[in-house]
């Protein structure tokens, strides 16, 4: 069975807040579900299906459910990190086809930029009970050298420069100027990138994604009840999801992310190959996360990632591929360190023909979404979904 | 650029894992080895992670590597230190920190060593440094 034609983005919501300094969490989800939903044109009482992932607050989707005094028949917080929202689109979908929902709602919201070591470099590297956790998180692992570790073997192994990676948030930075919300509008120069100071060699500090408060929400929904919106149909037509870790440390090899078994497997699925996608929202954590990322889904050859973004390559109207025209995490908002909802929400505003005018892809009548939980130096979850517009 | 000067954390120490702390606090490095597949593997665990089988037994290992890759966090500030992989001539890669080296001098396929660092109040961890 495949989900190919199975389910619709119905409703999406990008929370404008980026410093929640007098909401809740709960509050922000909430928020940014009524926000889909009116989007949709659909209301509360509409939805069946629950799916949130490990930033919901208290009991997970229990607490969250009966706070939003949800009825649902289904419900799914599959954890993979900021991936997880990406995922839960698909799973939502999978679900939609098997006929235990119509109508699910998938939430994200946080606020580490107003809790005590909510800043990725500052918490504890995990929890204490994890396997690994004796044997990892002494050594002052954090998510900086987690991806400078990728970025120095990828330069190692291919000769990635730091120029290229620049071009990653040189791109970005074209795009965030036309958003009102993002944290980051300047347009930045390759030269500007390097010269910011060394975060975690060899990642510069404009290599780095924001911190964000928000959240967002996405509405997917059954056929019938797409038909009977009055929004552009923007139709599922492949997913896929893969872990991907040291397992054992035998043949360790940090220059691929699980991106390069859920790409191929999305893309089959819906039938169309990297070739064919008119528009790209790519996880973007780190410069170096893009570049792999871009490899694994078969953008270009594994290794030609620094020549693919160099030169404005990501630019929308300049370059072959246009990617995160809202900023993306780099530049306009990285919800709770989560970058997945909002790569769905660009993608869908692509498809629509609902992007900034100055960014908007003419034509877009495909778009993939990728991303990545966890961290690409040890374990991690890919999410790809790949949408059409109809 | 200076040397490590991070201080390590006391590790989490569970029944599974408690050979290899004890073998640590007398500055021994062991390994896992599993008899089914013949092949080493890191962190250690109960059942292999390569074929999964439970025959697997401690093995003490010189803790001699090359660098796979490393990163210097904060190479600017009063307090970087280096954090990165060693792949182990037993085959397994793992995840530490280099110390006793300018850090600025770490290079991808050097060769490395263990030795025994004292953690805030847990058994010493394995860190590692230049072989030459």
């Amino acid at each position: 069975m495949s989900i190919r034609g199975k389910a619709y983005v119905g409703g999406v919501y990008e929370h404008p807040i980026r410093e929640a300094t007098t909401q809740s969490t709960p509050q922000l989800h909430a928020e940014s579900a009524r926000g889909a939903l009116a989007d949709a044109g659909l209301t509360r009482d509409d939805v069946d299906g629950y799916f949130c992932a490990g930033d919901a607050p208290g009991f997970g989707a229990m607490s969250m459910i009966d706070y939003m005094g949800l009825k649902v028949r289904h419900m799914d917080s599959t954890e993979t990190g900021g991936s997880s929202y990406i995922l839960h689109v698909g799973h939502a979908a999978e679900a939609i086809a098997a006929g235990k929902c119509s109508v699910a709602l998938v939430t994200l919201a946080g606020r580490p930029r107003q809790t005590p070591g909510g800043r990725p470099g500052a918490r504890p590297a995990g929890p204490a009970d994890a396997p690994e956790a004796g044997f990892e998180n002494i050594y002052g692992g954090s998510t900086h050298t987690m991806y400078g570790m990728c970025a120095m073997r990828h330069m190692y192994e291919y000769g990635t420069t730091s120029e290229q990676l620049a071009w990653i948030k040189v791109a970005a930075s074209h795009h965030a100027q036309w958003n009102p919300h993002a944290m980051l509008r300047e347009v930045v120069a390759v030269e500007e990138v390097l010269a910011s100071p060394i975060i975690a060699s060899p990642l510069h500090r404009l290599d780095c994604c924001v911190i964000s408060d928000g959240g967002g929400a996405v509405i997917v929904v059954s056929p019938e009840v797409a038909r009977s919106l009055n929004r552009p149909l923007v139709k599922i037509i492949g997913s896929a999801e893969a872990p991907k870790g040291p397992r054992g440390g035998a043949g360790l090899d940090l220059t691929w992310s699980a991106g390069a078994l859920s790409g191929p497997a999305a893309f089959a699925e819906a039938g169309v190959t990297p070739a064919d996608i008119k528009y790209a929202s790519i996880y973007d954590s780190f410069t170096i996360t893009v570049l792999m990322q871009l490899e694994d889904l078969g953008f270009c050859a594994k290794g030609e990632g620094g020549r693919f973004v160099a030169d404005g390559n990501l630019i929308s109207g300049v370059g072959k591929l246009p990617f995160n025209t809202d900023g993306g995490g780099l530049c306009n908002n990285h919800p709770t360190n989560r970058g997945g909802i909002t790569k769905v929400i660009e993608a869908v505003r692509q498809l629509r023909g609902e992007a900034h005018p100055k960014v908007q892809v003419p034509s877009c009548d495909l778009a993939i979404a990728h991303g990545t939980g966890g961290v690409l130096g040890a374990r991690h979850g890919a999410a790809t979904l790949i949408m059409e517009r109809e | 650029m200076s040397p490590m000067s991070r201080k390590i954390p006391a590790p989490a120490v569970n029944p599974e894992s408690k050979p290899f702390w004890d073998a640590a606090a007398e500055g021994r490095f062991l390994i896992k080895r599993c008899n089914a597949c013949g092949q080493a593997h890191w962190y250690p665990r109960l059942a292999c992670p390569l074929c999964f089988s439970d025959d697997t037994v401690w093995e003490q290992s010189p803790g001699e590597g090359t660098i796979y890759t490393f990163s210097v966090m904060r190479p600017d500030s009063p307090t970087p230190f280096a954090i990165g992989y060693v792949t182990l001539d037993e085959g397994p890669s793992l995840l530490t920190n280099f110390v006793d080296c300018d850090l600025a001098s770490l290079r991808i396929g050097q060769r490395v060593k263990v030795k025994f660092q004292p953690t805030e109040g847990g058994p010493p961890a394995p860190v590692f440094a230049p072989a030459d």
